[in-house]
């Protein structure tokens, strides 16, 4: 129990300080996370779960916390500039794990709540002591544990009912500064009843020092609510990114999952999807591009607690040099959940004898009128296709990156924000020519 | 000589499949290559354009004087020598537009001319479409996925159109061809060549033959050249099939 040491003293010994900085309801949570993270401690070799996904290093390293919430010197918009800028989106920032909130204060509709969650939980803490901690504190993840024990702040949305929110939504996760550092970021988002809105999240670094970032997001999606999120990391080497995202979502609602991993060091993304209301349905998808010595664990749960619901999973990687990729989708079919359709699909492309792919599909269905169905693939580029280009006059390189863009070009089709589309088009090449500089959108270093 | 072949022995695997084959083709020449199912003719036009699954072993091949088996494929392509392919390859997620629009562009950069502007290269595709009547939907998808066996090899010379080349390779171009598109293909083919340009013809049948008139024909028999002659021998196989060749090489 070495590192948990580390951790479980520097919450005991700075109790006071994160009750003093935070929002009660965070607070009311603190002591059951952290009893559970001392009873299970982080996963071992031994926890199924995190058997591919080797974070001990990236653990016993002296992160420091901004525990006393200092904010960054200048603020995050002055420093950063955007890499999708023509999405003309809303804009908010958590640098570290401290929100910033957009320097030009757009006009929200009536009853949208949207801002640092600590703030939005002090403030308004009755309504929200029906969502805070409602997802995560389900879980038995270690990583969820600890950010509740140790979260002060992050982003929250927060929907009415019948309200659509037409214009994206764009919160930039970003790291600074001149130390090692964890964040604990915290995120919630709400869409009540026939609440509509489409959120993108976008995880980059601006310095150089190695930084993890603990983060927990839950959502909530009413009746014949409509989410589309976005979650995009373009990170670096030193960056370690150890995600748990929660949704529930209720009758007749939709959710569009993408997250695209372009450039990371080591990121888990555990996604939770639990649909728990009639014919709703669900679309996750995503894709991973990995050369070096770049890691990504993708676990994704789709259960299925109700009948008449639908589900797609769709993800790919594409690894270069020694790299390594994880990919366990679970789909969960309770035994009354009838009529249930649920895909998944997953394929990699393997371009070197270094790189490593683990696939780790897995279906459980205990209903018997059901469509369900998975596959997974991993395969190499087609050679028969690479010398068809390059006998057209294309050089191997170039073949090969059209190959691999084609790859996952059915990911990016699929996203339903053009204006993302096209600027994901664009980095995916930037990628691929490997033009994107290891912070990209960094002025200061 | 344009195209100058000696010697040629090539294997896949452990397998010896060229066993020292000669040809010589002139400028403005027309050479059709007959012979025998797995005598090796797509072999042969798969290692003139350079494709990796073949390991040549002995034997020189010299293109505009060139050294043209040091050369990686696409400097083959792009110093004007081109494959219409047997079995054209399908590539999902990989559009036409874009395919040629890059092939377009490397052949330019080669020469060091600029990249063609967008509007320049939508004429230039529609005017040689025109050419082999392709249909219009076909570019807008990915190469050759889903297209039928007669619409890839229209595809194929679309393509030779595209990048205008000195020597063509047409392995059975004329294999899924109905009759009329066989009529539109080879003219195309014989609009595209001027007097300087040359081409090898693989076939098995004379028909493509009366529209693309071969100055010499050649068989192709267990990896080696065994019989040339002029069109009256392509005649003659078709009459007689093979036998009375493989007779010869006995006596
Ligand atoms: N990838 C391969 N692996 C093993 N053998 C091969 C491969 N490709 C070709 N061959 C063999 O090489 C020989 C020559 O094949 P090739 O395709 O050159 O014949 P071909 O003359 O073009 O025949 P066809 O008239 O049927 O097109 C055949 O015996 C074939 O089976
Ligand atoms: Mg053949």
């Amino acid at each position: 129990m070495g590192k948990e040491t580390t951790y479980i003293n520097l919450f005991r010994n700075y109790r006071e300080v994160l009750r003093q900085y935070s929002a009660p309801l965070m607070d009311a949570k603190r002591e059951a996370a952290i009893g559970l993270f001392e009873k299970n401690g982080f996963p071992g070799p031994g926890d199924e779960a995190y058997r591919q996904c080797q974070l001990n290093g990236l653990l016993e390293i002296d992160y420091g916390m901004n525990l006393y919430r200092m904010s960054a010197p200048a603020h995050p918009s002055k420093v950063f500039r955007c890499e999708v800028p023509s999405l003309s989106t809303k804009l908010f920032f958590v640098v570290n794990d401290v929100y910033y909130p957009d320097p030009k204060p757009q006009k929200l509709p009536q009853g949208v709540l949207l801002g640092s969650i600590n703030s939005i939980l002090r403030d308004h803490a009755e309504l929200m002591a029906a969502y805070y901690d409602r997802l995560a504190g389900q879980s038995t993840d270690a990583f969820a544990a600890l950010n509740t024990a140790m979260a002060q702040d992050g982003f929250l949305l927060f929907v009415p009912a019948g309200v659509e929110i037409e214009q994206p939504l764009q919160l930039i996760q970003l790291f600074h500064g001149e130390i090692e550092q964890m964040a604990n970021r915290r995120n919630l988002v709400i869409l009540e009843d026939g609440a509509s809105v489409k959120l993108m999240i976008c995880d980059h670094s601006m310095t150089r020092n190695r930084c993890l970032s603990n983060q927990v997001t839950e959502v909530f999606v009413g009746e014949k609510a409509r989410l589309e999120y976005y979650e995009l990391e373009m990170t670096h080497p030193y960056n370690t990114r150890i995600s748990n995202t929660f949704i529930d979502q209720h009758d007749s609602s939709s959710v569009f999952v993408n997250g695209i991993t372009l450039n990371n060091g080591v990121t888990r993304n555990n996604l939770t999807l639990r649909m728990l209301g009639k014919h709703a349905e669900s679309q996750l998808s995503g894709f991973c591009l990995l050369d070096q010595k770049q890691f990504a664990d993708y676990h994704v749960s789709v259960e299925h607690v109700v009948p008449d619901c639908s589900s797609r999973q769709l993800y790919k990687y594409i690894l270069d040099d020694e790299s390594r990729g994880v990919f366990a989708g679970k789909v969960l079919v309770h035994p009354n959940a009838q009529k249930t359709s649920a895909y998944q699909s997953n394929a990699n492309l393997c371009n070197s004898t270094g790189a490593r792919m683990n696939a780790l599909p897995q279906l459980e269905i205990y209903a018997d009128d059901v469509k369900c169905s998975h596959g997974s693939a991993t395969g190499q580029i087609d050679e028969s296709a690479l010398f068809y280009m390059r006998s057209r006059g294309l050089s191997e390189q170039e073949s090969r990156m059209m190959l691999k863009f084609a790859f996952v070009a059915d990911i990016i089709e699929g996203i339903q924000l053009i204006p993302l589309r096209n600027r994901i088009h664009n980095l995916v090449g930037k990628r691929f020519r490997k033009q994107m500089s290891a912070c990209a959108g960094c002025d200061i270093c | 000589m344009l195209l100058e072949i000696k010697n040629l022995h090539a294997s896949i695997g452990e397998k010896e499949i060229l066993k020292g084959l000669n040809l010589s083709v002139k400028e403005g020449e027309i050479h059709a290559i007959m012979g025998p199912n797995g005598s090796g003719k797509s072999t042969l036009s798969a290692v003139l354009s350079g494709n990796p699954a073949f390991t040549v072993t002995e034997g020189t091949v010299r293109f505009k004087g060139m050294d043209l088996l040091s050369m990686p494929p696409e400097d083959r392509s792009r110093e004007g020598l081109f494959l219409s392919f047997q079995y054209p390859v399908e590539i999902p997620g990989v559009s036409m537009v874009n395919f040629m629009r890059t092939a377009v562009n490397e052949h330019r950069k080669y020469r060091n001319q600029e990249a063609m502007n967008a509007s320049d290269f939508l004429k230039l595709m529609r005017e040689k479409k025109a050419l082999v009547e392709l249909d219009n939907t076909l570019t807008s998808r990915s190469v050759n996925e889903g297209f039928s066996g007669g619409e890839k090899k229209r595809n194929e010379i679309f393509q030779m159109a595209m990048l205008d080349p000195i020597l063509s390779i047409l392995d059975e171009t004329d294999s899924g061809l109905d009759i009329d598109a066989l009529r539109i293909v080879a003219q195309g083919v014989n609009k595209i060549q001027t007097p300087q340009k040359s081409c090898i013809v693989i076939t098995h049948y004379q028909r493509l033959l009366d529209y693309i008139v071969p100055d010499k024909v050649h068989v192709l028999f267990d990896g080696r050249i065994v019989k040339s002659g002029d069109f009256q021998l392509a005649k003659d196989l078709e009459k007689q099939g093979y036998d009375w060749v493989k007779q010869e090489l006995k006596d």
